[in-house]
């Protein structure tokens, strides 16, 4: 198998890119949010000051290997998303490394920084820190049930697990997207979105003063930054595989960005109309609601 | 007089094995602090310092009735945020403990506490006249008459109490003081350590906690 060396910039470009869309619609959702509040917001560049601010603070504390690792793990979780499903279908730049069977690894990769997170927080040793991250995975849990259900669905519609595959049978027009072909997956997979945005009515995990902001209590200076720098890719990785699956990939950037845009203010949307569910009651939501969706989207399959 | 928790004890182990355990010792961190100076070339030192300037993280601790003034600062008629203002729910992301109003000897030991866990460069500001002199409590039995007796204090914002516009413009200025690199609280605590342990041990008689808290 011959490697094609001239990928490895195309990807760093592409994460590069990447980045800097997070920071910025990040911020501006956040803006759009504020402007509901009747606030002005934070400004379009506050997630770089942040940013720069958490790397360049002067003393940092460990609390051992795993401490170092949980925001690594989480940030290999999201660069990860990025260079294995393409971000531009058709174009050999900015497909990056997909592969026939990218799309399990996608799911592995959603999952992956949450479980690095999981072990590094409760190395810190601080009972907020153990809580949180309690309540934050069975959320995340039950919430990708309908996500992992949507993506079998899809798998068997195209018959293939490839994320390259499943776009290029939904070119030639809207009405060929999953969207129209099958409404229920997509469904049950938007209502799995909300879940993992962290925006209300899902966001109490990491709420800053319910149970101090779970997982990440302990974490400050460049761990936090690192964290930060995930913020901004994950999501849009995340938004990435739900435009390739169910809304037809895009074939060049301006169709990318446009695309991300409007699924994350879907969440957006949702998060400002709705108020915050507890734990408990946002697992019992996503099992009543969006699970049985999941399942009846395979079962009309 | 040692709280029963922090008593040097015999703990078991799951493994039967017996061992001492000495809480303010083993639990917490034993070094003084250290000065950081600032470490870089100027130019990354000044994108820091504008980066620090513009993502002030206040400590969500309120010590005293000017805690008060600070919540309007959130709401939409005053909207700190968009000034890169935000409040944290924990002093390890916090860079700024606000110490709002008077000071009480009780609150003071946890306020130390929160601003030694807080990490370096961090700021103090003194919210209102009570931490300058005491204030209308300047006789009272059980508070502090001056804050920067206990940790060093970057700015004072003056009234009896500030609106929430002074304390907008308080931290305006606080920015200025950040950019131009004049913020070193931190390191002026760790150079100063043991002036500021002895004054604080002076006011607080019953001194039950660790010397170092990081």
């Amino acid at each position: 198998m011959d490697f094609d060396w001239m990928k490895i910039p195309y990807a760093f470009l592409t994460l590069f890119i990447v980045v800097n869309y997070g920071f910025l619609l990040n911020a501006f959702i956040q803006k759009i949010a504020a402007r509901v509040g009747r606030r002005h917001g934070i400004p379009i560049w506050q997630n770089y000051a942040d940013m720069f601010k958490n790397y360049g603070l002067r003393s940092s504390i460990t609390h051992g290997v795993m401490f170092y690792l949980g925001p690594v793990f989480r940030l290999s979780g999201g660069v990860g998303l990025i260079l294995f499903v393409p971000i531009i279908y058709g174009s050999t730049m900015f497909s990056n490394m997909s592969f026939a069977g990218d799309l399990i690894l996608a799911l592995y990769f959603i999952f992956f920084g949450t479980l690095g997170m999981a072990l590094g927080a409760g190395e810190s040793g601080h009972p907020h820190a153990a809580i949180g991250i309690t309540r934050g995975l069975s959320q995340v849990t039950t919430a990708e049930l309908p996500f992992a259900l949507a993506v079998f669905s899809v798998a068997l519609q195209y018959q293939t697990l490839s994320v390259t595959d499943i776009v290029a049978a939904q070119q030639g027009g809207v009405m060929n997207w999953t969207l129209f072909t099958n409404p229920l997956a997509v469904s049950a997979a938007m209502l799995s979105f909300l879940g993992s945005m962290m925006r209300p009515p899902f966001d109490v995990v990491i709420a800053p003063q319910e149970i101090p902001i779970g997982p990440p209590t302990e974490y400050h200076s460049s761990y936090l930054a690192l964290m930060q720098t995930n913020r901004a890719i994950f999501p849009i990785a995340k938004i990435v595989i739900y435009m390739n699956l169910f809304f037809g990939g895009a074939s060049d950037w301006p169709t990318f960005f446009f695309k991300v845009f409007m699924i994350y203010l879907w969440s957006a949307f949702v998060g400002v109309v709705f108020p915050r569910f507890r734990v408990e009651q946002s697992i019992r939501w996503f099992l009543i609601w969006a699970v049985p969706l999941g399942i009846l989207s395979i079962v009309m399959v | 007089m040692m709280r029963d928790e922090l008593k040097i004890r015999v703990v078991k182990g799951p493994d039967g094995v017996e061992f001492e355990v000495d809480p303010l010792r083993d639990y917490f961190c034993e070094a003084p602090p250290a000065s950081h100076p600032p470490a870089y070339a100027k130019i990354v030192e000044d994108l820091f310092n504008w980066a620090r300037s513009h993502s002030l993280w206040i400590l969500g601790f309120g010590t005293g009735c000017g805690a008060i003034e600070m919540r309007p600062l959130m709401t939409p008629r005053f909207d700190a945020y968009r000034y890169g203002i935000a409040w944290r729910p924990t002093p390890r992301q916090a860079n700024l403990l606000v110490i709002s109003g008077y000071l009480s000897v009780k609150t003071l030991k946890r306020a130390i506490r929160a601003y030694e866990q807080m990490q370096n460069p961090k700021y103090v500001v003194g919210l209102g006249s009570c931490t300058i002199n005491g204030g209308m409590y300047w006789d009272s039995y059980n508070t502090i008459k001056r804050l920067d007796d206990y940790l060093p204090v970057d700015l004072y914002i003056t009234g009896c109490m500030p609106r929430p516009e002074a304390l907008l413009q308080g931290f305006e200025d606080l920015k200025k003081l950040i950019r131009a690199g004049k913020a070193e609280g931190a390191n002026q605590y760790a150079e100063k350590f043991e002036w500021y342990k002895a004054n604080q041990k002076q006011v607080i008689h019953d001194w039950d906690m660790p010397d170092y808290n990081w």
